[in-house]
Order: structure tokens, then C-alpha cells, then sequence
């Protein structure tokens, strides 16, 4: 029967394989060893500055070590708790601004190119900005804050541990509130406007329509975004390089920026691979609770 | 007065999204004197000592011309990959396409630092640090997934009669490609080297990892590790953040529609 | 021109749907055939076949006398015609039609005099530098016809060419597709969803269900002839009435049905059956009756009345039809019985 479908089927699933083999080619070469290769190493030891000692099999010695790190713990507390702020920030901004440009009429270009530049610019660059903005001597901030008498006049964002968050989540938020809003825009514009004007002839006002019927429909792209940006925010590693290089002391340090300074600073090669390791499976467990709340939640609408 | 709320609220949000771009460029042509002074909102003395320290003093076109070759170099090779696997991804039934999905989905949420050792040992093995092709490797990796999710879902937007006339025409699916299907795909691809070039240009992780001096050095580290000397001259460093902020604002600019097309499509679906 | 011969073709897809159950057809050289059904009987599932666009799960297809069944589009020598037209937008209008000229190597001289001839015969000489998005549709459609009929193809497909064309434009189009047909004597293979195309066109008539062909013949025998109850009331407009045998007198066999079209029944005072007039559509040059029956069946009965006075609403009418207009069904499988 199938002798017919199967002889040109065959011919398209080998001219797929060839057109593909590049692609998963780069796919192989460029992450998927490394991510081995970083798993392997994460189980030797090996210093850079001690080449003497070699590279002996440590097994899980690593991961011990860094269990019993205190700069590791804080390391990890920090990118999570990082990743639990901010996100739901850059949604409900995200959101807000898409719902703008949805019902905007005049200035849309300008809107659009607003929401456009910031998502853009290179992350650095962004945190460096706004790094000046909050600069004790220098920054508008800071100043604005003076004026209006909030903080005092010595007062320095980044000597405090805790104070020193603000800019690095104010830079994190400004930059991709604008990619959240794109995808959210995005969701936005397939829904059905004749929904709304049915809703309003039943007299839902505007807040009402916003909670019963856009929320609803939008939930496929905001999951879309809030994963986006979970995972982004777990592997955070630029912002906070630019505006506090981790400090005051390790207060603001991500565990991306820990592990970069073991390996790129201290030559540990074999721990800071560990550390790597570690980074790989907070995303990976991210992702996977992630992809069973999502197969929970399409299930149980199917109601 | 329905409307006004969402005006203040739209206003206020404009304002601040674009109010650092602004005081970015303020700061950038304020004179080193009055920077750390509680400058006022409109400068009122402007000059260009800043843009003038950068190019002579720093030779800034140096980091310009290593951002540039490593970008042009990544999109020359992300382009011809991802277009010809988003085909395939798109139109061809075969064995593990799923499979092939779901890898190019997950190397996209890797954490760029999880491969960082292997990779700088490997290209120090290689002798690659320190150079383009080095960067250029693990740049088409983390920027091919994105171009492929966007060429995917343009490629399913193409309807498929136009292949099968060709076919019927007497051209093979692969002919049928090239003279039909990819001059179609031009807006598509346009839109993939866009952001593969934004993608390289801004990339901050691997540069700073695996180029080592000065002399290659892209825009992202060198406007960073501006700050590693003195006292930070954020006269300089700020003109050095225009400077690289320009070629993204004028791509933005010019292919805003574009953009948001490419990304708004690429997310509907899914 | 060759035949093209279907042989127990059958297709079911992957997923379990079955969209051609079993289908044998011989269509002779020369011949236009048009493949006409509902949506979903498979119509343009069985073209796609022919075409090799699809592979059969069983059954043969030839073309021509060879068996293409595994062959490519490419291989076949047909030319398609698609709904939407499919015409490369990124070329002219010139270098559309001489695509497939090019693609198999023919002599850019023969193929351009191909062209020549092509767009003068279908007057499209003046587009030939265009591209597809500054024509018309109707412009578009002539084109799409031009790009297979300069392949000079072992035959025609056409997946349902006119439905996207104004109802203006589209009975002028048939009538050049006739004269075109007539001149240059192409096998013609037509998708339709449109009885009265497929009356119009075709010189056999395939009437499909469900992934099944129900009557091949020529118009007016489908017309005059149905095999059975779907053919009967899919083909001719409005639909052939159908009622209990019963009622117009014949009692055997048990369960028969009759069926009379609404054309052939005469409303006045004397007939066969009793009715009162339910509602009366003006149509013009006729009226459309909707006659309730007396009997407990609810489904209206139609009548097409010429002349200036019909019966008013209400009125009581009988209805009478000549025995030989009067057809007969098995009232089980619905097959014809005369």
C-alpha cells in the first residue's frame, strides 16, 4: 500500500537532511559538546595558574565546593530573587505599554520607535546610561532624589548592598519592557475586535473587558514572554557586570557573573565549570517546570 | 475623558523609555566640567571634547571596525543555514523534525556562560582567541535559532501552490527553491540579517571572553572597560555609548515595520 | 494527446481520513471531462493525484498509456491551472509563461515564438511585461491558462479556474474556455463545485461523493438520467423534488421514490397531486412556487411557473408532471429503477 507514499517520501526526507545538516551542525559543534565538554570538565580539577597539578578526576568535588561556597548560595539567592522581581515587572509594564500601542492613534511611529530603540541598543550600553543616571555625583537620579529630599546628600547607590539592585533592575526593566510589549502586542492585534464591541453592548466597561476578555485571550503570549524573560533573567550576566561589576563587595553578583570571574579571573577552570553547570540546570529545571505548568494548563482549558 | 488616563499613562511611559536615550546624548555633548555638577535638563553649553578624546585618544574605530567585520561575518553564514533549514522545517515532512525543533528552541535558552570554558579552551587549542573566526563560531550558534524561528514562520506564510506550479513546470523541489520560493523569501531574510547583525553587535559575554587585546576589542567591551582605568570618564564613555548606539538606531529607523513584523510573526506562532 | 486512466485509485492520509475511497475513470484523448461534487467528495484530491502532487495509497495512474503512478509532477507532462492561480509574483508576465519552457530546456527561440502565439491567441499580448500583482483577475486567470496551454501538456488540469472571478466575467470565461477546448482539442481534466459549470462545460460529467465517483456521463444524460437520488438532486437547480412513490400512484416496487424537477411540473387544476401554495418567489422571467403537499412530509415541494398570474399564497393547486419526466428511485440505496 504505502510502497507508492514511502519511494517520494524518501526523496523529500533526504533533500531535508541536507538542508538541515548545516544548521545542526553549528547546533552540535557550537553548544551541544560544549555543554558536555562543560559537564566533564565541571567534574576535574583544573587551575590555569597551576598547570603542574594537571587535570585529575575530582568526580563531584566541585559541586561539593561550591554547595559550601557562602559566595555561591548568595550568588544563586541573588539571580533568583533577581528573576522573581523583575519579571513580573517587565510584564505588567510590557503589558501596559503594548495595550498603548494597540489603542494609540496619533504617534504610533513615534511609539513604535520608542519602544524599538531601547530593545535594540546593546545591553551595555544600556546599563552603562543608566549606571550614569544613578552615579552618586553625577546621575539626574540620584540628584532628582536630592531635591526632593528622598535620599541624603551623600547618599550612594552603589555602596549599598541592597540599594544597589535599583539601577541594575531599573536598566534590566527599561531594556526589555519594549520586547515584552512587541510580543504582547503581537497576541494583542489576533484578537478579534468584535469581541470587544460585543462586550460593550453588553455594557462591560473598560477595566472589565481588559480582565474578562483581553487577560484570557493573551494568556498563550504572555506564558510565551514570561518564559522568555524567566530565562533571561536566570542567566543574567551583562547588566550586572556594567553597572555594580558585582559589588558592593558580592552583594549584586548573578551567579552567571560568579562563574565568569572563577573561570575568566581566578583561571579555575574545573570549578568554574561546576559553577557553569549550575547556571545550565537553574534554567533547565526553569524550563521544564515551565513546559509541564504549560501542558497542565492547555489540558485543563480544553474544558 | 475615557481616553485621557491612557494618555498620561502612554505619555509617562514614552518618556521614560526615551528620556535615557535623550540624557544620553545631553551628557555625551556636555563639557567634563559641568558633567558632575547637577547638570540641568537642556545643556546649555555643548561640545564635542568627548567625540574628539575618543577617536584620537582611543582610536575608536578600532572596536567599529571588529564589531562590523565579526557581524558581517556571522549574518553571511547564518543566512544561507538558517533559510535552507527553515525551509525544510517548513515544507518537508521528515523523521525528528520535531526533534530538530525542540533542540533549536532549547540551544537559544542556554546560558551563554555554561560554555563558555570548553569553547575558550578549545579556541585557545586552536589558536583561534583573539580572532574573528573564533567569535564568529559561537555567534551563528546563538543567533541561528532565532533567524530559523523567524524563516520558519515565514515560509509557512508562502503558499505552497507557488512550488507546486513550478514543480508541475517541470522544476525539482530544490530548483523550484531557488528560482520561486527564496526571491520570495527576500523580506523574510532581510529581516533575519537585521537582527543576526543586532544580535552580534550587541553581544557582550563571548567578546569579552574570547577577545583578549584592544586590537579586537568590539564595541560592547571596549565601552566597557572603558571604566577600568582612572576615575570613570564618563564624558568619553557616554560619547563612546552614542557612538555605538548609532548604527542600531539608524537599522531601527529604517526598518521599524520590518521588525516588529518579523517578531510580532515569528511570536504568533508560538 | 494522450487518455489519462485511473485504476482503483484510492488515498487515505495518515492521520486515518480517507479521501478517495476506490475510483476507476478512462478519460479519452481530447475529452473534457469535469470532476463536480459538494466540498469534501475529494474532487480536488483526485486532480492533485493526476497531477502527482499526491501519491496514491493503491491503484495505478496512467498518462498516456504509461504508468505514472510513481512519477513526480515534474515527470508527468501535465499542466495545472490552481484556484488561486499560483503565478510567480516576482516575474513578468512573459517569463511566467515562459518558465516551464525554460525549466525543461526548450530552444529560447521555439519557446518564445510559444509565447507569441500563446498570449495573442488568449490576447494577452500587451501584459507580457507586467507582473502578476498590476493584472486584473481576470487578466491573472487568462495568464495561468497561458503558462500551461504553452507547455503544450498531455493534458489540462483545472482546479476550479472561474470561482474566483465576478459571475459577470465568469460566463464570458466559459465561453472562451468552450471555444479554446474546441480549437485546439486538449484533454481537459475539471474541478468544479458548480452543477451548472459542470452542465455547461463539460463533455462528461463526473459527479462525486464522498471520495467516490456516483455518475460519469454526458450532461444532459446526468441531467435527464441521475443514477441515483444524490446525482438527481445535486445536478440541475433548484433541486429535483422527491416525494413517496406512493403519492403519485405507483406502488411497486415497496418504498420506491419519485422524483420530478420543479421545470417539468405543471400547477393548475387538475394533476396528481394536491398542494396549497406556500410561498411565491418572483424570479424574473418565471416565479419559484414552495407548495406545502398534504402528506405529513414537511420538506416544500418547488414548482417553476412561467407566465405573468401565478397561484396566489394559500391558494389550493394540483400538480401535474408528464410520466416521462417522472423518474424513480429505489427507495433504500436511492439507485435509479427506470
Amino acid at each position: 500500500m504505502s510502497r507508492h507514499v514511502a519511494a517520494i517520501e524518501q526523496e523529500e526526507r533526504l533533500l531535508a537532511r541536507w538542508l538541515v545538516a548545516p544548521a545542526l551542525l553549528f547546533i552540535l559543534v557550537g553548544s551541544l559538546v560544549p555543554i558536555a565538554a562543560t559537564g566533564w570538565e565541571a567534574l576535574h580539577g583544573h587551575d590555569l595558574r597551576l598547570p603542574w597539578l594537571g587535570r585529575p578526576f575530582v568526580g563531584v568535588a566541585n559541586f561539593v565546593e561550591a554547595i559550601q561556597d557562602p559566595r555561591f548560595t548568595s550568588a544563586l539567592l541573588h539571580t533568583v530573587t533577581f528573576a522573581v522581581v523583575t519579571v513580573p515587572l517587565e510584564i505588567a509594564l510590557g503589558l501596559a505599554l503594548a495595550l498603548i500601542m494597540h489603542t494609540a492613534h496619533r504617534g504610533r511611529a513615534l511609539i513604535r520607535l520608542a519602544t524599538l530603540l531601547p530593545w535594540a541598543i546593546p545591553t551595555v550600553v544600556a546599563a552603562l546610561v543608566w549606571r550614569f543616571m544613578f552615579d552618586a555625583q553625577a546621575g539626574i537620579v540620584t540628584a532628582l532624589l536630592r531635591t526632593l529630599d528622598v535620599v541624603g546628600e551623600s547618599f550612594d547607590w552603589f555602596v549599598h548592598p541592597l540599594a544597589a539592585w535599583v539601577p541594575i533592575g531599573a536598566a534590566d526593566i527599561w531594556k526589555t519592557t519594549p520586547f515584552v510589549a512587541i510580543l504582547l502586542l503581537a497576541g494583542l492585534q489576533t484578537i478579534d475586535p468584535a469581541l470587544h464591541e460585543a462586550a460593550r453592548m453588553d455594557g462591560a466597561g473598560g477595566v472589565r473587558r481588559l480582565v474578562t476578555i483581553t487577560l484570557p485571550l493573551l494568556r498563550p503570549a504572555l506564558v510565551v514572554a514570561a518564559a522568555f524573560r524567566m530565562l533571561d533573567a536566570l542567566r543574567m550576566f551583562d547588566v550586572a557586570y556594567v553597572v555594580t561589576g558585582g559589588g558592593p563587595g558580592t552583594a549584586t553578583e548573578p551567579l552567571s557573573l560568579y562563574a565568569f570571574i572563577v573561570l575568566m579571573q581566578r583561571l579555575r577552570f574545573g570549578y568554574g565549570s561546576a559553577l557553569s553547570v549550575t547556571v545550565f540546570l537553574l534554567t533547565f529545571a526553569f524550563a521544564l517546570m515551565w513546559v509541564r505548568a504549560l501542558g497542565r494548563s492547555l489540558v485543563g482549558d480544553r474544558t | 475623558m475615557r481616553r485621557n488616563p491612557a494618555g498620561v499613562a502612554g505619555a509617562a511611559l514614552l518618556t521614560m523609555l526615551l528620556f535615557p536615550i535623550y540624557w544620553m546624548i545631553a551628557s555625551s555633548v556636555t563639557p567634563e566640567s559641568r558633567l558632575f555638577q547637577s547638570p540641568p535638563l537642556v545643556p546649555s553649553t555643548l561640545s564635542l571634547d568627548h567625540y574628539r578624546a575618543l577617536f584620537d585618544e582611543r582610536d575608536f574605530l578600532i572596536p567599529i571596525r571588529n564589531s562590523l567585520v565579526v557581524a558581517a561575518m556571522t549574518t553571511i553564514v547564518v543566512l544561507p543555514v538558517a533559510t535552507l533549514c527553515a525551509y525544510a522545517l517548513a515544507r518537508l515532512r521528515f523523521r525528528g523534525r520535531a526533534l530538530l525543533l525542540a533542540l533549536i528552541l532549547a540551544v537559544s535558552m542556554f546560558p551563554q556562560i555554561s560554555i563558555v570554558p570548553p569553547l575558550y579552551l578549545i579556541l585557545r587549542e586552536l589558536r583561534l582567541l583573539d580572532t574573528y573566526p573564533g567569535l564568529v563560531l559561537p555567534y551563528v550558534t546563538f543567533s541561528a535559532p532565532l533567524a530559523v524561528w523567524l524563516l520558519t514562520g515565514f515560509f509557512r506564510q508562502l503558499s505552497p501552490e507557488l512550488e507546486e506550479a513550478a514543480m508541475l513546470d517541470g522544476a525539482s523541489r530544490v530548483r523550484a527553491l531557488w528560482d520561486v520560493v527564496l526571491p520570495l523569501a527576500a523580506p523574510g531574510v532581510a529581516t533575519a540579517a537585521i537582527l543576526t547583525f543586532l544580535y552580534c553587535w550587541n553581544e557582550f559575554l563571548f567578546a569579552l571572553s574570547f577577545m583578549l587585546g584592544p586590537d579586537r576589542y568590539t564595541v560592547p567591551v571596549a565601552v566597557t572597560l572603558f571604566r577600568g582605568r582612572y576615575q570613570v570618564p564618563w564624558g568619553q564613555v557616554l560619547a563612546a555609548t552614542v557612538v555605538a548606539t548609532i548604527p542600531v538606531a539608524l537599522v531601527v529607523l529604517a526598518f521599524q515595520r520590518r521588525i516588529v513584523a518579523g517578531l510580532s510573526a515569528g511570536a504568533s506562532k508560538g | 494527446m494522450a487518455a489519462v486512466r485511473l485504476e482503483a485509485v484510492a488515498k487515505t492520509y495518515p492521520n486515518g481520513h480517507t479521501a478517495i475511497h476506490c475510483v476507476d475513470i478512462d478519460i479519452g484523448e481530447g475529452e473534457f471531462l469535469v470532476l463536480v461534487g459538494p466540498s469534501g467528495c475529494g474532487k480536488s484530491t483526485l486532480l492533485r493525484l493526476i497531477a502527482g502532487l499526491e501519491t496514491p495509497t493503491s491503484g495505478r495512474i496512467f498518462i498516456g498509456g504509461a504508468d505514472v503512478t510513481l512519477l513526480p509532477p515534474q515527470a508527468r507532462d501535465l499542466a495545472m491551472v490552481f484556484q488561486s492561480y499560483a503565478l510567480y509574483p516576482h516575474m513578468s508576465v512573459r517569463d511566467n509563461l515562459a518558465y516551464g519552457l525554460k525549466v525543461r530546456g526548450t530552444d529560447p527561440a521555439v519557446a518564445a515564438q510559444r509565447v507569441a502565439d500563446v498570449s495573442a491567441a488568449l490576447d494577452i499580448e500587451g501584459l507580457l511585461d507586467r507582473r502578476p500583482a498590476q493584472l486584473s483577475g481576470g487578466e491573472r486567470q487568462r495568464v495561468a491558462l497561458g503558462r500551461a496551454m504553452v507547455r503544450q501538456p498531455q493534458a489540462f488540469l483545472l482546479d476550479e479556474p472561474l470561482s474566483n472571478l465576478d459571475p459577470a466575467l465568469r460566463a464570458q470565461a466559459r465561453a472562451e474556455l468552450r471555444r479554446l477546448h474546441r480549437r485546439l482539442g486538449v484533454t481537459v481534466v475539471y474541478v468544479t463545485h458548480d452543477q451548472e459549470e459542470a452542465m455547461t462545460l463539460g463533455g462528461r460529467v463526473a459527479v462525486m461523493r464522498d471520495g467516490a465517483i456516483e455518475q460519469v456521463a454526458p450532461p444532459l444524460d446526468v441531467y435527464a438520467r441521475p443514477a441515483n437520488t444524490f446525482v438527481a438532486r445535486f445536478i440541475g437547480a433548484p433541486a429535483m423534488n422527491l416525494v413517496p412513490a406512493t403519492l403519485v400512484g405507483i406502488d411497486t416496487p415497496a418504498d420506491a421514490v419519485a422524483g420530478i424537477r420543479p421545470q417539468d411540473v405543471t400547477v393548475g387544476a387538475n394533476g396528481q397531486l394536491h398542494a396549497i401554495v406556500d410561498v411565491v418567489e418572483p424570479r424574473g422571467h418565471d416565479y419559484l412556487l414552495h407548495l406545502r403537499l398534504d402528506s405529513r412530509d414537511s420538506s416544500p415541494f418547488l414548482a417553476v411557473v412561467a407566465g405573468l398570474a401565478p397561484p396566489p399564497v394559500g391558494a389550493q393547486v394540483f400538480l401535474a408532471f408528464p410520466p416521462d419526466r417522472r423518474h424513480l428511485f429505489d427507495g433504500r440505496t436511492g439507485t435509479r429503477l427506470t
